[in-house]
C-alpha cells in the first residue's frame, strides 16, 4: 500500500521554494530534445505549462478536445485573477494573499503549496502584461485592482468582464509560438480515454480521434494532466459542455489518489433554472458583488407577490429590504467567501423568502448607478449585462438581476504532492483537476492564478526532478503489450455502450444523475440524503448500462459516444463524491453537513477528526475504495474558526 | 412554439450533402437556440429507426462554453451568421426572436479555407495556423520586467481590449462574400500593435500572418464590412485601417531595407 507522501521541503515557508529551485536537479538541453513529455489539455494550465516546456527544450505534444486550443473553458473566466502585489497599497503582501486562502479554504489546503502559489503570483502578472494581455488601466497608464471575495484588499487584475479570455489568448498565444517552432505539436479534436502505465509508471496516452472515430496511441516520458473541473457530473454547472472527468477518472482507476471529491464550489451568483430543456447555467461574475447588492424581501406576503408577478422588485421600499449578507456579516458584507453568500441565499430561499421561481434572490445596481453613473457601472461590467439580458429578457441596469447558487468549480481533483504530481510516478495534474490548493472553499479569481502559477512557474521546474532520471528511457513504442493491452480496453469500453442499443439517451441519465447530486449533494448534505444518494447512484448506473441507446457509427464523428462515455465516469465519480461527503462529518468550506452548524446556522468543523486531505484509492469497481489521510499541519497560520462578521 | 427546420446534412467531407427537413414542437421562447436542436436530437434519438442512416441520426454542430465566449459555436441562420439578433454567438441566440410556425433554415459556414467535416462542423484550424505565423509577443516564461514599468494609455488599453474581444468563431468569414479574414487578422494585429509590447515585431508580424492568411484560401477585402456587422463581439472595421496602415507601412521600410543593402 503506497503511503502518502506530500514531498514538502524542509525549511522556513518563505525559503521553501526557493532553495527548492536552487537544489532541484535539471535536464541538460541536449538531453532536454530527447524526452517526450504529453500535456493533455490547452486551458490555463495546459497551455501555460506545454508553451513553457516546449521554450525548454522538450519534445511537447498537447491535446484538448476542442478544434482549438484556445477554447478551453478557462476562456469563460470573467472575473480577474489575483495577486499580491500591493499596487493599490492597501496592505496586501505575500503572505496576506497566502493567508487570506488558506482561511478561505477553511483550514483544508496544504500550506507550503499555498504559499508558493501566492509567491509566484506576481511573476504570473508580469508575464501576462509582457504578453500584451490587455488589462484594466488607470488614467496614468498603471495597472488597475478590483475587489473579490473573501479579502479586505484590491488585489484583483481583470480585462473587463473577459479575464479568462484574455489570460488564455495570452497562453495561446505563448502555444502558438512554440507550435510554429516545432518544440510543440498539436493535436486538436482529440478525446483522452485512458493513461498507459508501463512498469507502474505513467507511458502514455490513448485518445480517440473525434472526426475520424479511429482509437490513437501516443508515448511520452511523462504525463501531464490539465483537463479541468468535474462540475458536470452535477449536469447543471456553469462549466462548458464538454468538460468531463474522465481522463482524471481513467488515472484514478489505474492507481492516482483521488483527493477531496466532495469538495465542490457552489456560486452564489448565477442566472436562476427556468425549465428541463436547459442544457446549462450561466455565471454572472462575482466581480459583480463589488457593486452589486443582494437582498431579499422582508416580508413573506412581498415575496408571494413577487413571485406570482403582483408586484415588481422596484415596488418594494428601501426599509422592507433585507440585505441579509450586509445583515449578517456586517465586515465583509456582500463581499464574503463563495460558500457563505451561497447558503446565505439557500436560507432565506428556503425560509420562503425568495423571488422569481421561489429559488432566486435579487443583485440590485440600483445604489450604485445613482453613485457612479450608468457609464461607469457598464465600463465595468457592460458584457455581463449585456449576457443576461440575452438569457433572461431583462435590463439589469433598470430591474434588479435575480441570481441564485450553481454548481461551479471542485476544490477536489487528483492527489498531488509538492512537486505537483499524482500518486503514479510520472503523472501529473495541475490547474482545476488536481485537489492542491484550494482547500474546501476557493476564494475568486484564484483558479486562474493556480493555473497559470502551476504551468509557467511550478511544473517547469518539478518535473526535471523526475525527468533527470529518465535520460536513459528509451522511447517505448506504442505497439507494445501496455500500449495494447489499454488499447484494447478502450475499444472495449466504445463497443459495449455501443451494443447496449437500449431506449434512452445518454443526455437522459446524466440529467437524472444531475438531480441526485443536486438534491442530496449539494448546498446542504447530511446523513440520510448521502446514504440515499448511495442507493440511487449504482441503480442509475446500471440502468445506464441497461437501456442507454447511441445512434451513429463509431469510426466517425458521434457526440454520442464522447457523451456516453463520459456520462459512464460521471456515473462512477458522482458515487465517490457522496462517499467522500459522508465521510466527512463535519462542516468546511463549501461542504455543509447539516448536523454540524453552529447556532447561527454557520459552518461547524471538526479539526481534531478532519484536519485531513482524503486520498481515496481505487480498489475495484465493485469494492469499496480506500481511503488514506493526509494529515495537514498549521505552523504559519493559526488555524481558527473563520469568522467574515 | 412549433417550428419546421431545414438543416444541412452531410456525412463527411468527401460525400454530397442535402437539406434534410424536421418538425419540431412546444418549443419554449426562453430556450437557447441550441437548447433548441438538442430537443430535436432527443426526438431523433428517441425516433431513431436506422441507426446508420445519419440523415435519421443526431445532427451534429459545434459547441462548447454556451454562453458567447469559445467562439465554438457558430450557425448561417437564415441567411445570417449566429442568426437574427445582433452582437450575440449562436449559442446566445434566443427562441424568442423568432415566430410561431417559422421556417428556419440553418447551415454551416461555407468557405474554402473552413472544409466541411460533417453537418453543421467546419474545420477551422486555418484561424490557428495564422496565429502561429505571427500573433504573439516573442517572449519566453521568465524574466520579464514588472508588469507595471510598462505605461500604457487607458485610451489605448481599452482599443487594444476592443480588438483582443475576438472570439475566433469565423462569422467574419462566414458573412464576406470573399470569404476574407481580415477582420480576424487586423484584430489580432491591432491589438499587438496598440501596445508597446507589441511594437517591437509589429513590421514583421503584419507581413507573416497576412502572408498565411492569402496561402490558406481567404478571399480579399472589398470595403462592403458585412464581417464587422456580423461579428458578435463587435470588433470594428477600424481594425482593417490599422492593419493596411501597418501592412504598407511594413512593405516600405522592409524595400527600404532592401535597397540599403543592396546599396541602391
Ligand atoms: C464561468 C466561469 C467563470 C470563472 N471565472 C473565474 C474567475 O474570474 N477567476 C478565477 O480565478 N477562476 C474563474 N473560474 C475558474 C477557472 O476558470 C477554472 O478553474 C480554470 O480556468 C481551469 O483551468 P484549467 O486549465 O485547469 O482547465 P480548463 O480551462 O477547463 O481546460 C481543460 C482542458 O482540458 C481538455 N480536456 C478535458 N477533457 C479532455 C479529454 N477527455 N481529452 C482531451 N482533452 C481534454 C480541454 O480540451 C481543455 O483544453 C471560472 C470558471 C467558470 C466556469
Ligand atoms: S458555444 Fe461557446 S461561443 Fe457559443
Amino acid at each position: 500500500m503506497t503511503t502518502l507522501n506530500s514531498k514538502v521541503p524542509e525549511g522556513p515557508i518563505e525559503q521553501k521554494w526557493s532553495n527548492y529551485k536552487s537544489h532541484g536537479k535539471l535536464v541538460n538541453p541536449a538531453n532536454k530534445r530527447k524526452l517526450d513529455i504529453l500535456v493533455v489539455g490547452t486551458g490555463l494550465a495546459g497551455a501555460s505549462a506545454a508553451a513553457s516546456l516546449g521554450e525548454l527544450g522538450y519534445n511537447v505534444k498537447i491535446f484538448c478536445y476542442q478544434d482549438s486550443p484556445r477554447r478551453a473553458h478557462s476562456i469563460a473566466a470573467q472575473g480577474g485573477i489575483n495577486a499580491a502585489k500591493n499596487y493599490q497599497n492597501d496592505g496586501d503582501s505575500v503572505y496576506r494573499l497566502f493567508y487570506d486562502t488558506v482561511k478561505g479554504g477553511d483550514y483544508r489546503a496544504r500550506e507550503a503549496n499555498v504559499y508558493r502559489l501566492a509567491e509566484v503570483s506576481n511573476a504570473i502578472i508580469d508575464q501576462c502584461v509582457a504578453q500584451g494581455v490587455p488589462f484594466a488601466r488607470e488614467y496614468g497608464g498603471l495597472l488597475d485592482n478590483r475587489s473579490f471575495g473573501g479579502a479586505q484588499v484590491s488585489r484583483t487584475f481583470f480585462a473587463r468582464g473577459q479575464t479568462g479570455q484574455q489570460l488564455l489568448l495570452g497562453a495561446y498565444s505563448a502555444l502558438s509560438r512554440q507550435i510554429a517552432k516545432g518544440t510543440v505539436k498539436l493535436y486538436n479534436r482529440r478525446d483522452m480515454l485512458d493513461v498507459v502505465l508501463v512498469d507502474g509508471k505513467a507511458r502514455g496516452i490513448i485518445v480517440r480521434n473525434l472526426v475520424t472515430g479511429e482509437i490513437e496511441k501516443y508515448f511520452g516520458h511523462a504525463v501531464v494532466l490539465c483537463t479541468g473541473g468535474y462540475g458536470n457530473t452535477y449536469y447543471l454547472s456553469t462549466n462548458a459542455m464538454g468538460s468531463n472527468a474522465t481522463p482524471i477518472w481513467k488515472a484514478y482507476k489505474k492507481g492516482a489518489f483521488f483527493g477531496n471529491p466532495c469538495f465542490t464550489q457552489i456560486h452564489p451568483t448565477c442566472i436562476p433554472v427556468h425549465g428541463d430543456y436547459q442544457s446549462k447555467l450561466t455565471l454572472m461574475s462575482e466581480s459583480l458583488r463589488n457593486d452589486g447588492r443582494i437582498w431579499v424581501p422582508k416580508k413573506k406576503e412581498d415575496a408571494e407577490k413577487l413571485r406570482n408577478k403582483q408586484m415588481k422588485a422596484n415596488d418594494i421600499p428601501e426599509e422592507d429590504r433585507d440585505y441579509y449578507l450586509e445583515r449578517r456579516y456586517p465586515a465583509f458584507g456582500n463581499l464574503v467567501p463563495r460558500d457563505v453568500a451561497s447558503r446565505a441565499a439557500k436560507e432565506r430561499c428556503d425560509a420562503g423568502y425568495g423571488v422569481g421561481s421561489g429559488f432566486a434572490v435579487y443583485l440590485d445596481f440600483a445604489e450604485s448607478i445613482k453613485r457612479l453613473g450608468r457609464e461607469t457601472i457598464e465600463a465595468r461590467y457592460g458584457n455581463l449585462f449585456q449576457m443576461y439580458e440575452k438569457i433572461v429578457d431583462e435590463n439589469g441596469y433598470e430591474n434588479p438581476m435575480m441570481i441564485y447558487p450553481a454548481v461551479h468549480y471542485v476544490m477536489g481533483g487528483l492527489w498531488v504532492d509538492y512537486n505537483l504530481m499524482t500518486t503514479v510516478p510520472g503523472l501529473y495534474a495541475l490547474g482545476e483537476c488536481n485537489f492542491s490548493d484550494h482547500g474546501a472553499n476557493r476564494l475568486g479569481a484564484s483558479a486562474l492564478m493556480q493555473g497559470l502559477a502551476d504551468g509557467y512557474f511550478v511544473l517547469p521546474y518539478t518535473i526535471a526532478d523526475y525527468l533527470a532520471d529518465e535520460i536513459h528511457t528509451k522511447r517505448i513504442p506504442t505497439d507494445s503489450k501496455e500500449f495494447n493491452e489499454t488499447e484494447k480496453e478502450v475499444k472495449d469500453n466504445i463497443e459495449n455502450l455501443k451494443s447496449i442499443n437500449g431506449k434512452q439517451s445518454v443526455d437522459t441519465f446524466h440529467k437524472k444523475l444531475g438531480k441526485i447530486m443536486w438534491e442530496y449533494c449539494g448546498m446542504g448534505r447530511n446523513e440520510a440524503g448521502l446514504k440515499k444518494a448511495l442507493e440511487l447512484i449504482p441503480e442509475l448506473r446500471k440502468d445506464f448500462w441497461k437501456d442507454v441507446k447511441i445512434p451513429g457509427g463509431t469510426d466517425e464523428f458521434n457526440p454520442e459516444i464522447e457523451k456516453a462515455g463520459r456520462v459512464a465516469d460521471f456515473l462512477e465519480l458522482g458515487e465517490l463524491i457522496v462517499r467522500d461527503a459522508l465521510n466527512r462529518k463535519e462542516s468546511c468550506g463549501g461542504h455543509f453537513r447539516e448536523e454540524m452548524q453552529t447556532e447561527e446556522g454557520e459552518a461547524k468543523r471538526d479539526d481534531e477528526n478532519f484536519a485531513y486531505v482524503a486520498a481515496w484509492e481505487f480498489n475495484g469497481l465493485n469494492a469499496e475504495p480506500v481511503l488514506h489521510k493526509e494529515q495537514l499541519e498549521f505552523k504559519d497560520i493559526k488555524i481558527a474558526q473563520r469568522n467574515y462578521k | 412554439m412549433d417550428l419546421t427546420l431545414k438543416i444541412w446534412r452531410q456525412k463527411d467531407a468527401k460525400s454530397k450533402g442535402k437539406f434534410v427537413t424536421y418538425q419540431i414542437s412546444g418549443i419554449s421562447p426562453d430556450c437557447s437556440f441550441l437548447e433548441m436542436l438538442d430537443q430535436l436530437n432527443e426526438k431523433i434519438i428517441s425516433e431513431n429507426s436506422d441507426p446508420v442512416d445519419f440523415a435519421k441520426c443526431p445532427v451534429s454542430f459545434d459547441h462548447d462554453c454556451r454562453e458567447g465566449i469559445c467562439g465554438m459555436c457558430g450557425l448561417f441562420i437564415n441567411g445570417r451568421p449566429h442568426g437574427p439578433d445582433e452582437a450575440i454567438t449562436t449559442c446566445q441566440l434566443h427562441m424568442r426572436k423568432f415566430k410561431d410556425k417559422d421556417t428556419i433554415v440553418i447551415e454551416p459556414w461555407r468557405s474554402k479555407a473552413f472544409p466541411l467535416i460533417k453537418d453543421l462542423l467546419v474545420d477551422r484550424s486555418a484561424f490557428d495556423k495564422i496565429i502561429q505565423a505571427g500573433g504573439y509577443v516573442s517572449v519566453n516564461t521568465g524574466g520579464v520586467p514588472d508588469a507595471n514599468s510598462i505605461l500604457i494609455s487607458k485610451h489605448n488599453a481599452e482599443l487594444a481590449m476592443d480588438a483582443a474581444a475576438c472570439i475566433g468563431c469565423g462569422a467574419c468569414v462566414a458573412a464576406c462574400y470573399n470569404a476574407s479574414a481580415m477582420l480576424f487578422v487586423s484584430a489580432k494585429i491591432s491589438q499587438l500593435a496598440l501596445l508597446p509590447q507589441g511594437k517591437v515585431e509589429a513590421k514583421e508580424r503584419v507581413q507573416k500572418m497576412v502572408k498565411v492568411m492569402d496561402k490558406l484560401g481567404f478571399g480579399n477585402c472589398s470595403n462592403t464590412y458585412a464581417c464587422e456587422a456580423e461579428c458578435p463581439k463587435l470588433v470594428n472595421r477600424s481594425n482593417i485601417a490599422r492593419m493596411n496602415r501597418e501592412f504598407l507601412s511594413a512593405k516600405i521600410c522592409s524595400e527600404k531595407e532592401t535597397q540599403q543593402i543592396a546599396g541602391v
